[in-house]
């Protein structure tokens, strides 16, 4: 069936019964071998998202093991090197395997060609590859740390990763050849977004997920050969005996930090950016708006992805680098957080005078806007540098950073899962499920996170196995908000799954969105478009053809 | 008044006590913070909560207006954040530099951290292990450094901490203002021990601090161990206490069967014995305080421990009230930084390979 002569409808109302596509491309070709050795992006999209959640598994199981592990001062479940690698494994699978690979190998993947209105993206076959050096990098990732007890925290901070028994070096590896992935898909959009824009897509009409996308690309092409190179010689130092970072041997450990924080800081606006493109389509779509201040929101990503760079000394406040270098790292560590609260005010700038509907992704974009705010002000506190030293390594820092990682970038996550899945398969599920498990997993990782911000406040370090009696509560209370958080997730899966075969077709554009992705079937056909679309108005318009536009200034 | 609202934000943000001079400057930049960052907050919510229930749908498809950002707002909403965040981070980094600025005439003490304990070295003496006895009002430097992997030195009441970094030094200083203890946290993962790499600085006031420090250079215990609970004025009779004790275990030949350096013999060891929780023959789990050791003393066979011959002999009628006293004070103080002592574990990994710094 050729979508073109079908009826063009932009709105859900409009369709009368919608069908699913006889064709798409999903069902194009059949067999494992056609996924495989697919080089279709939306199929390996698809790849992407079985696999990264089976890393957010991983790490989600390995989280419930540390909060239980909590439930009482001393010795709840598991001994103190059993404790050590969970906490290390939680981490590495989260950050690695989930975190920044997600956003930017499913919805990036899925949907930068479709946004352009481009039948692939430049590079089908490297983007395959990336899929396959993912999952080596994983599989020794994941198995060298289940069975070499890595317990050095996702940080292989020197010297104790050269002096630990465990055995470190495939896992130093996993994240060097892991890396290759990332780099490959940023690569990959970068050229995308240069050379496959359709005719009259400036880069003032791209879509601010493009936007998004492109800053984080940048980031994974600078700043990923850097834990490449860092991972790869404290692999080697481990084995040869080399004298990089033990002070024994004239190494630096602090070099090591400057380092590992170089690609590690920047990583955080990896997991941040593609969620805050997101935001700004969800926030877009549910409230029939134009973006508020547009070329803001654009900017700051790169903005953001800039300095984001020039950050990192903020790690090592502590550590003995000069007192200048901290004053340098805090003043542009507060410039991160003027670009984020521009972000945060346009995107809520946006709400005014539009047509809100209350719908699932829009809940997790209010779910964003709190963490992220929370989260981005906590991260001002420590740009101050004289209440970091306070804070800094206490399990305030543990609060903060799951608020920014866990909480904001998951709910861009889940946001832009809700929003595009009846992209994705063409059907919809179910809205009030959706609206509950929302609502679960803000409260459950609000439950979680704020107790951490007070055992901080108590001066508790973060990576204790062991913790003071006087914080039992509190932990308890964090545990909880786990379990709640838990529950939330299972109810997603039951009803996601349920809804790949059983949810209401959802018809072409069930949103009314505008977007060159709404205006191709849903699921898309292999190709995309039938007919290369051509761009003639601003992203986010929400009129008829030909009505006049009003225009308002506050 | 002022006082008391600081008081009152310090317990509601669960803050610990305010023991130097630095506290009462990070707490106030916290409290400001804290309560500027939740009104902006509660306004950036209030704001879009009236928003979403203003302009919420009211029927399908209808045409939104285009809002653009007006000049004024652009300039608003970057420079609002810009001067805040900066005037803040100019507080801050001036208390920051003033924090890691040692004055010229303060004490000097050298740390050694090492899995999992501190070391402390008072110029002149003494040494001491997990406990670090300082002056009130004076200002004290802490030279640091490490002998296996980076650690931090974390005194929370005293709003300070510092890496301490194999292969170089790293200093710290603070001038607490409160007598009293205080705990010393390990700050930076240092392996399977890491939560229970514990110590706690002594604050005693200035003329007790001076007392102590001559009564330990004159050379009165040669293993220089300080009980773990001396505060203040009662510093020189708890020493002697404990002295006293060692004399005691001597003169009954206690030390034929009980080792102080943590090997076992042919009874337990010594060492970290106190609050040891200890696996009796009966398959019961009992904590070592001060009555379980009196009683062992005077009815070995009451709780046996498991693992050990029944073949000491009751010392009922041959220590005095005194003595026994002196013995668990003794006891008391073989306590290293270990806390959780179930059992006498094999050590977990081997030894650490030595710096070039010792």
């Amino acid at each position: 069936m050729d979508p073109s002569s079908r009826p063009q409808s932009t709105d859900a109302s409009e369709a009368a019964e919608p069908q699913l596509p006889a064709i798409s491309y999903l069902n194009q070709t059949r067999g494992l071998k056609s996924w495989l050795i697919t080089l279709d992006h939306k199929r390996i999209a698809l790849m992407y998202l079985v696999l990264t959640l089976v890393g957010f598994l991983i790490g989600g199981i390995l989280a419930m093991g540390v909060r239980i592990e909590h439930l009482t001062p001393d010795e709840t479940i598991m001994g103190a090197n059993t404790y050590n690698r969970t906490f290390t494994l939680h981490a590495v699978a989260m950050i690695f395997l989930f975190m920044i690979p997600a956003i930017p190998g499913i919805f990036g993947n899925f949907l930068l060609p479709l946004m352009l209105g481009a039948k692939d993206v430049a590079f089908p076959r490297l983007n395959l590859l990336s899929v396959y050096v993912y999952v080596a990098g994983a599989a020794l990732l994941v198995t060298s740390m289940a069975t070499g007890g890595v317990d050095t925290g996702w940080t292989f901070y020197a010297p104790y990763s050269l002096s630990t028994p465990a055995e470190l070096f495939p896992a130093l590896m996993g994240v060097f050849i892991i890396g290759f992935s990332s780099i490959l898909t940023g690569l990959n959009f970068i050229v995308t977004i240069h050379t496959m824009r359709p005719r009259g897509m400036t880069w003032m009409r791209m879509p601010l997920f493009v936007w998004g996308s492109y800053a984080t690309s940048v980031i994974q092409i600078l700043a990923t050969p850097v834990i490449g190179l860092t991972a790869f010689i404290t692999g080697i130092e481990r084995v040869f005996g080399f004298g990089f970072f033990d002070p024994a041997k004239g190494g630096d450990p602090i070099l090591f930090q400057h380092m590992f924080w170089f690609y590690s800081h920047p990583a955080v606006y990896i997991m941040i950016l593609p969620a805050m493109g997101v935001i700004s389509e969800t926030v877009a779509a549910f409230s029939r708006k134009n973006v508020f201040g547009y070329s803001m929101v654009a900017y700051s990503s790169l903005g953001i992805a800039f300095v984001g760079f020039f950050a990192w000394g903020h790690h090592l406040y502590l550590s003995g680098q000069s007192s200048m270098d901290a004053g340098a790292f805090g003043i542009v560590s507060m410039l991160v957080g003027v670009f984020t609260a521009i972000k945060v005010f346009n995107w809520i700038g946006t709400l005014y005078r539009g047509s809100i509907s209350l719908k699932t992704p829009f809940l997790y974009v209010c779910g964003f806007l709190y963490f992220v705010v929370f989260g981005g002000m906590t991260g001002i506190v420590f740009s101050t540098v004289s209440l970091d030293v306070f804070w800094h390594d206490t399990l305030f820092v543990v609060a903060h950073f799951h608020y920014i990682m866990v909480g904001a970038t998951l709910m861009g996550f889940l946001a832009a899962l809700h929003y595009w899945f009846p992209k994705l398969f063409g059907r919809m599920y179910h809205e009030g499920w959706g609206m509950v498990s929302a609502a679960f997993i803000i409260v459950g990782l609000s439950t979680t996170f704020i107790p951490m911000f007070f055992l901080g406040n108590m001066g508790a370090p973060r990576r204790y196995y062991m913790y003071a009696a006087d914080g039992q509560s509190l932990n308890v209370a964090a545990t909880a908000g786990a379990v709640l958080t838990a529950m939330g997730f299972v109810t997603i899966a039951i009803y996601l799954i349920y809804a790949i075969k059983n949810g209401k077709v959802a018809g072409d554009n069930p949103w009314g969105a505008s977007g060159l992705e709404w205006k191709t079937s849903s699921p898309p056909p292999t190709e995309n478009f039938h007919t290369t679309p051509i761009v003639d108005e601003d992203p986010y318009t929400y009129r008829k053809k030909g009505e006049e536009a009003e225009h308002v200034v506050i | 008044m002022i006082a008391f609202l600081e008081e009152l934000m310090r317990r509601l943000l669960w803050l610990p006590e305010q023991a130097s001079t630095f506290a009462q400057n990070v707490d106030r930049l916290h409290y400001v913070m804290f309560i500027v960052t939740m009104v902006a907050a509660a306004v950036t919510g209030g704001v879009s909560l009236v928003l979403m229930f203003k302009y919420r749908e009211r029927s399908k498809n209808v045409t939104t207006p285009i809002v653009h950002p007006s000049g004024k707002f652009e300039f608003v909403a970057i420079s609002v954040p810009t001067v805040v965040f900066l005037a803040w981070f100019y507080i801050g980094f001036k208390d920051y530099l003033w924090m890691t600025t040692p004055p010229a005439n303060a004490t000097d003490v050298y740390v050694t951290g090492k899995k999992w304990m501190w070391h402390f070295a008072h110029p002149d003496g003494p040494n001491e292990n997990a406990v670090l006895h300082v002056p009130a009002n004076r200002p004290v430097r802490l030279l640091m450094t490490s002998r296996d992997v980076i650690h931090s030195f974390f005194v929370p009441d005293f709003r300070v901490k510092q890496d301490v970094v194999p292969g170089r030094y790293t200093e710290l200083w603070f001038e607490a203002t409160k007598v009293g203890r205080f705990p010393v946290r390990c700050t930076e993962f240092c392996g399977t021990w890491h939560s229970q790499m514990l110590a706690e600085v002594v604050v005693m006031a200035p003329a007790d601090y001076d007392a102590w420090l001559a009564k330990q250079r004159q050379g009165g215990h040669s293993d220089r161990i300080d009980s773990s609970s001396s505060t203040g004025s009662s510093t020189e009779f708890r020493n002697d206490l404990v002295s006293y004790g060692k004399r005691v275990a001597e003169a009954h030949g206690c030390f034929k069967c009980h080792s102080t350096d943590g090997e076992q013999h042919i009874g337990p060891t010594w060492t970290d014995l106190y609050m040891r929780k200890t696996l009796l023959l009966t398959g019961e789990t009992i904590t070592a305080e001060e009555g379980y050791l009196t009683e062992s003393m005077m009815d070995p066979y009451a709780k046996v421990v498991k693992g050990y011959q029944q073949v000491m002999p009751s010392y009922r009628g041959k220590l005095t009230a005194p003595e026994a006293a002196a013995l668990v004070e003794f006891i008391k103080s073989l306590r290293t930084n270990r806390l959780d002592n179930l059992e006498s574990k094999e050590p977990v990994y081997g030894p650490v390979q030595p710096s070039t710094i010792n």
